[in-house]
């Protein structure tokens, strides 16, 4: 009796979840249906959305099997694959800029004491909790004084120096024994030796998870481009869907696979990484 | 030794913290400047002027208003939700790796990839209004309505959720088994070893999370701007936004004064609830 009950629970627990996991994968799963749909199609039941003349004919699922979609956005166009790459490289770059400097900054304040470190590391606290909004304005302005402001380099180089990562890194480092510093010290081992042949291996998996995180947000960036670049034809991969939804609207889905093809590769490998990352990031 | 050590230090710490001086400290500082200045480049001392008249301003109160409301509905919502999800997928069941995953995944996704099939799922002839018509209820305007708020906060749980569920999943796993233990050997039941025991271990991950599920909300921009543009309706109309659009009719003092109380207002409500949660830590060891 109490075993049938406990049974009962079970297969209810698993039939919610699955529900719920159902629900918040459906606008994925939704996409991924819809890419393989031909791009007249999704055209029509774009304008059919907003019109009323004819909305029975919209129908939720796609009627027709097409790669015409795909070949469109893949071969036959490059302009998406150029942008496409190059938001990766975009992205790419400030990941490994944004781990080299945190990597110092946290090696510095888990391992070394200098003058002022506990107002420094304070102050990267209360910088880290400020929302982007709040300096996008007098940013445009430092931008604008060092002659970046129309380029990616202004997307790139503000995002290297990220108070989070260095906080993170900070967190990581100072989980590793000082014991371990200190014999390699002994053993007349340099600073960056030290840095690079110690203490980054075995901080691999938070580094991991670091990169992921920083991807992500750099992946989905929408305010930075939008005010520090001057033309649509510029920005990133992640405004340029949104800002020409109308007149791409026939390529959109195909156009989403494209965004999260990056995205889903980094989940698929490094998943462990990334939730052992979540996992450090609240033990402060 | 010891100097050169600092020497050093300081040395590695330079990058982020020139870096972070740049691109972080002086253009809090110009914005600071700007919301008590006025006049092109910041010439004229006013004072508190710039505040008295933002303060005033309709579209600066009603964007206070939705974002207070966004964050009051919001981030209790996003954390009990994710509180309860990790109860549950804190045991070993059939499938519980795969629904962790699955709860995690939208943070990864992008917002522009699934703007499209938003759209096909609330405009006014999609799917939503579809199926309400098939079952004969009223259809909404749910992107040009007050239901745009709803429906902004769905998004925002639907992207941040899996991260508090996996945060709060780490914390769960450091309650020693030992005190459930003690606690089923005293006959408490479930309801008394979540009050006594889950709630009170869980506090510095619960605080974390809050903190976090804040910060993100203030992304939720992003979520807003793709949905609807530069003109949203009035019901998300936040405060991001409200700075977004003077920073197009280069309305620099009012701008930065709504940065200003934005972020002291954001810092305020940490620090309280980083003492709160000190306060707390202590009454449990004591």
């Amino acid at each position: 009796m109490f075993k049938q009950k406990k049974r009962t629970i079970v297969v209810i627990r698993f039939l919610c979840l699955s529900l719920l996991a159902l629900i918040v994968l459906f606008p994925v799963l939704y996409t991924i249906l819809y890419s393989f749909s031909s791009p007249e199609e999704v055209k029509n039941q774009y304008l059919l959305l907003k019109s009323s003349y004819v909305q029975r004919s919209f129908s939720l699922f796609p009627k027709q099997f097409s790669l015409q979609s795909y070949y469109e956005v893949f071969l036959a166009t490059p302009n998406y694959l150029i942008k496409f790459w190059i938001s990766l490289c975009l992205c790419s770059a400030i990941v490994v800029g944004q781990l080299l400097i945190s990597c110092l900054g946290g090696f510095a304040f888990a391992k070394y004491t200098f003058f002022g470190k506990r107002v420094y590391f304070f102050l990267l606290l209360i910088l880290m909790l400020m929302p982007i909004q709040v300096t996008l304005l007098p940013n445009y302005i430092v931008l604008d004084k060092l002659h970046l402001l129309g380029s990616w380099w202004a997307l790139c180089i503000p995002s290297i120096f990220s108070p989070f990562g260095a906080f993170f890194m900070t967190l990581i480092f100072q989980g590793i024994p000082n014991e371990i510093v200190e014999s390699a010290e002994l053993d007349g081992a340099s600073t960056l030796q030290i840095l690079f042949g110690i203490l980054v291996p075995t901080a691999k998996t938070g580094m991991i998870s670091l990169a992921i995180l920083t991807f992500i947000d750099s992946w989905n960036m929408v305010e930075q481009p939008m005010v520090f670049l001057e033309a649509i034809y510029q920005y990133p991969l992640s405004v340029f869907l949104a800002s020409v939804l109308e007149q791409n609207a026939a390529l959109q889905f195909v156009c989403g696979i494209l965004g999260l093809i990056p995205v889903t590769l980094l989940f698929g490998f490094f998943r462990d990484e990334l939730i052992e990352g979540i996992s450090i990031s609240g033990m402060k | 030794m010891e100097k050169r050590k600092q020497k050093i230090g300081l040395f590695l710490a330079l990058p982020i913290l020139l870096g972070t001086l740049v691109f972080y400290m002086v253009p809090l500082l110009i914005t600071i400047w700007y919301s008590f200045t006025f006049g092109a480049g910041g010439t004229n001392f006013v004072g508190f002027a710039n505040y008295q008249r933002v303060w005033a301003n309709q579209r600066f109160q009603l964007a206070l208003i939705n974002t207070i409301k966004f964050l009051g509905i919001g981030v209790p919502s996003i954390l009990i939700l994710s509180l309860g999800l990790a109860l549950v997928l804190n045991r070993t069941f059939l499938g519980n790796s795969f629904f962790k995953l699955s709860f995690l995944f939208p943070m990864m996704v992008p917002i522009s990839s699934i703007v499209m099939t938003v759209q096909f799922l609330f405009q006014d002839f999609g799917i939503c209004n579809q199926l309400l018509q098939a079952m004969g209820l009223p259809t909404q305007r749910w992107l040009n309505s007050s239901w745009a708020f709803m429906l902004l906060l769905l998004l925002y749980i639907w992207k941040n959720a899996g991260y508090n569920i996996i945060l709060l999943l780490s914390g769960l796993k450091m309650i020693p088994e030992d005190y459930y233990h003690h606690a089923d050997l005293e006959g408490a039941n479930r309801w008394q070893k979540l009050h006594y025991i889950t709630l009170p271990m869980l506090t510095p991950y619960l605080f974390f999370a809050l903190v976090i599920s804040v910060l993100n909300s203030f992304k939720s921009f992003r979520e807003a701007f793709l949905l609807s543009g530069n003109s949203p309706h009035d019901s998300i109309y936040l405060l991001q936004y409200f700075i977004n659009n003077n920073f197009e009719n280069l309305n620099y003092p009012r701008l930065s004064v709504a940065s200003v109380i934005f972020f002291s207002a954001i810092l305020i409500a940490v620090l309280l609830l980083f003492i709160l949660q000190q306060r707390k830590r202590d009454d449990i060891y004591v």
